[in-house]
């Protein structure tokens, strides 16, 4: 240090602005006080709107009959059942057409992906316009469409379409199906069922230690599907048939019995599935370009057969392309579900963060409730997700 | 700490946008009267073919703009389903609300709402096609039935049924438009509300003969225009403007010889009261001695309003029936002014 340089010390400005260390961390914190300032205040600001209004924050309206019906529900509802127990309802309602959409999507998003890269011009073209059509229209417009169409172009409940002999009828009301009543003897036919569950689980470990240590293969996949149909169904036939079935009969206004899959189910869950299975098609399409040509001819110089390759090659590589956008499907599907409320449906959103909030006028509860719901939903599925992702991620060794 | 929590609440007090602020000063500020009405009820209000708002509920808007601004076009119309309403009206959006909406104690207590006096006497009734062959409500066990969502006509509903011990299947739907296709398709068998928005529904069907409405009435549903708690000088602005109407009609006093009655005092002191010719009865709800003659100029006095809008000359054809003045077998009965 030189004698001429300034012995006076750096001011404490100086000090945390000039270097860039320090500064970093001041930033932050500035920007974390902001952004806490800015949702306090909001959230400050509501309570305080709300106490001016004179109505207090509380979630005691719960507990008070809801008053309405609910067309379906899955656990026990009438309208004394409290404003908790419609939500409850709500959420199974939600859970079971995102499940359901889920389920679908996939299957139908895995085809559309595969016959994109189909060399057959019809397939890979129609394929194409499919997807093209269905994902750059809003997905309302397809609820909407699908409702439409089931409601106008199916018959009237005096004319519903007789399927089956008498056991299940269509209509613009929906689909009227039997539904089983099991009787005592049917554990049996469950208990082969979870045994045979647990039979191929084993066989399957049976079958891997033995081909790593003679090479020879077993057909795994055809004997436990064999196990698992077949067992029940032995014991369903042994047991003498412990199922009694309630079949819909038209009474007065409409079929009485059985089981019904509404119009309102029915447009949302297709559409949803529609929807989301053309950005999947995509997505797998994406995964399966990913994979180099050179690994599928690898494969095959090594003497593997075609769908040996495509299952122990291409798609364990393209699984790990395709998951991470998959997740945020399945999300997007979860949270579309949403939109149930349009052709009333009466999933979460129209339950607790509808009619709920409209009867009680707790809009602020009603939506916590409802966001947190949705934000636990999301996060269970993508928490799925990620363990699966894990599961199938590269092992580097 | 509590220097800058109090600080700060301060700061956001000032910020927090309620409308806690005096009603009327923010109406003649902004030179427009902001009012709640539905999305589209036939007679009630709904945009006609030029675009103009027409109905039951847009004249009582304009009845109070007239009032209050002079010009019963001043308003700017807020649609709103049924269950937007209150939250457009609470959130200060709308100053007023006149959507058909039934006056009950916890939307009065709970919502914060001070109702006007009730403008229409209704009450829940059910809509049928005739080829079902039903008369009563009691024969509807096991129906499908389209509800509009968010209504208390979704209550009474359930309770009905409930009372009766027969089974419903509720379709539920967002807004009265939406339950005409619906109902016509066949994915319900009723359709269920407002006896009044029966007729209106039913009116603009292509064929309203084939449908009939049930004769049992199974609610009260006093319909009434709304404002928000808390400003009293508001609320008896257009709490004085309703009666007005309905005084104006048991005085005689129309649309058309407003102008020539109020040009002079006559011999009925009622008449000069209302129309400014007596006494100073405008100040006291902050405006001038002509407010009354301003809203009766605008649409009309109730009678005129309700036989130009939905009477039995309209396509809904609704007979007075209850909404009579008391003096003819109705129960409308305005409190004096004087």
């Amino acid at each position: 240090m030189s004698a001429t340089a300034s012995t006076a010390q750096p001011s404490l400005f100086a000090k945390l602005w000039y270097d860039k260390n320090n500064r970093s961390i001041v930033v932050q914190i500035l920007a974390t006080i902001v952004l806490i300032w800015f949702f306090g205040s909001m959230v400050l600001n509501a309570v305080i709107n709300l106490e001016a209004q004179g109505r207090g924050f509380s979630f005691a309206f719960l507990e008070q009959p809801a008053s309405y019906d609910i067309n379906q529900h899955l656990i026990p509802y009438s309208s004394r059942s409290s404003h908790l127990q419609a939500m409850w309802v709500g959420i199974i309602n939600t859970l079971l057409v995102a499940v359901a959409g889920i389920i679908l999507s996939t299957i139908l998003g895995f085809t559309l992906g595969v016959l994109r890269l189909s060399k057959n011009w019809l397939v890979n073209k129609l394929a194409y316009v499919y997807i093209e059509y269905v994902r750059n229209v809003p997905v309302l417009l397809h609820i909407l469409l699908i409702h439409g169409i089931i409601v106008h172009s199916l018959p009237r409940t005096k004319e519903a379409w007789n399927l089956l002999s008498d056991t299940a009828f269509i209509s613009n009301r929906g689909l009227f199906m039997p539904s089983p009543e099991f009787l005592p003897m049917f554990k049996f036919v469950l208990a082969a069922f979870i045994g045979a569950i647990v039979f191929a689980w084993l066989f399957r470990r049976f079958a891997r230690s033995l081909q790593a240590r003679t090479g020879t293969q077993l057909p795994v996949f055809w004997v436990s599907v064999l196990a698992i149909i077949g067992l029940p169904v032995i014991a369903f036939i042994a047991t003498g048939h412990p199922i009694n079935w309630e079949y819909p009969t038209l009474k007065g206004f409409n079929f009485q019995g059985g089981a019904v899959i509404r119009p309102e189910f029915l447009a949302l869950w297709l559409a949803l599935s529609l929807y989301t299975a053309a950005f999947i098609a995509e997505n797998v399409r994406a995964g399966i370009l990913a994979i180099d040509h050179g690994q599928t001819e690898a494969s095959m110089a090594l003497g593997l057969p075609r769908n040996r390759t495509l299952n122990l090659v291409v798609i364990p590589q393209a699984l790990r392309v395709i998951v991470p956008p998959l997740s945020s499907q399945y999300l997007n599907l979860a949270k579309n579900s949403s939109l149930a409320i349009a052709i009333g449906y009466m999933d979460v959103t129209a339950t607790i963060g509808g009619i709920s909030l409209n009867q009680t006028g707790r809009a602020m509860e009603c939506m916590i409730l409802v966001m947190a719901i949705y934000l636990i939903i999301s996060l269970t599925i993508s928490g799925i997700m990620n363990y699966y992702n894990k599961r199938i991620a590269l092992v580097e060794r | 700490m509590k220097k800058t929590l109090l600080a700060a609440t301060v700061a956001l007090t000032a910020m927090a946008t309620t409308a806690q602020a005096d009603t009327l000063e923010d109406v003649k500020a902004r030179g427009e009267l902001n009012c709640v009405v539905t999305t589209g009820l036939v007679g009630f209000a709904a945009p006609d073919a030029d675009g103009q708002w027409q109905g039951f509920d847009v004249d009582f808007c304009r009845a109070v703009a007239a009032a209050v601004l002079g010009d019963g076009s001043k308003v700017k119309f807020i649609p709103s389903t049924g269950k937007t309403r209150f939250t457009l009206l609470s959130s200060g959006e709308g100053d007023i609300l006149f959507r058909n909406t039934t006056e009950t104690m916890s939307r009065d207590a709970d919502l914060k709402l001070s109702f006007l006096p009730v403008n229409y006497y209704d009450g829940q009734g059910f809509m049928v096609p005739k080829a079902l062959g039903v008369s009563s409500a009691k024969d509807l066990d096991g129906a499908s039935i389209c509800i509009q969502t968010g209504t208390t006509t979704e209550l009474n509903l359930a309770d009905y049924f409930r009372t009766n011990g027969i089974s419903y299947e509720p379709v539920p739907i967002e807004t009265n438009e939406e339950a005409r296709p619906n109902y016509l398709a066949g994915r319900c068998d009723v359709y269920t509300t407002d006896a009044s928005g029966l007729a209106a529904t039913r009116a603009a069907f292509e064929n309203p003969d084939e449908h009939m409405v049930l004769p049992e009435i199974i609610s009260k549903e006093p319909l009434a225009g709304a404002v928000r708690h808390g400003d009293d000088l508001w609320f008896d602005i257009a709490k004085w403007t309703v009666l007005a109407l309905i005084a104006a009609e048991e005085m005689g006093i129309t649309s058309e010889n407003v102008e020539e009655m109020g040009a002079a005092a006559g011999d009925n002191p009622n008449v000069n009261r209302l129309l400014g010719l007596e006494g100073d009865f405008g100040a006291m709800i902050g405006l001038d001695k002509q407010w009354a003659m301003r809203a009766i100029a605008a649409g009309g006095n109730y009678g005129e309003i309700f036989d130009k809008n939905i009477g039995p000359e309209t396509a809904l054809g609704i007979e007075r029936g209850l909404n009579a003045q008391w003096s003819d077998g109705g129960i409308l009965y305005a409190a004096p002014i004087r």
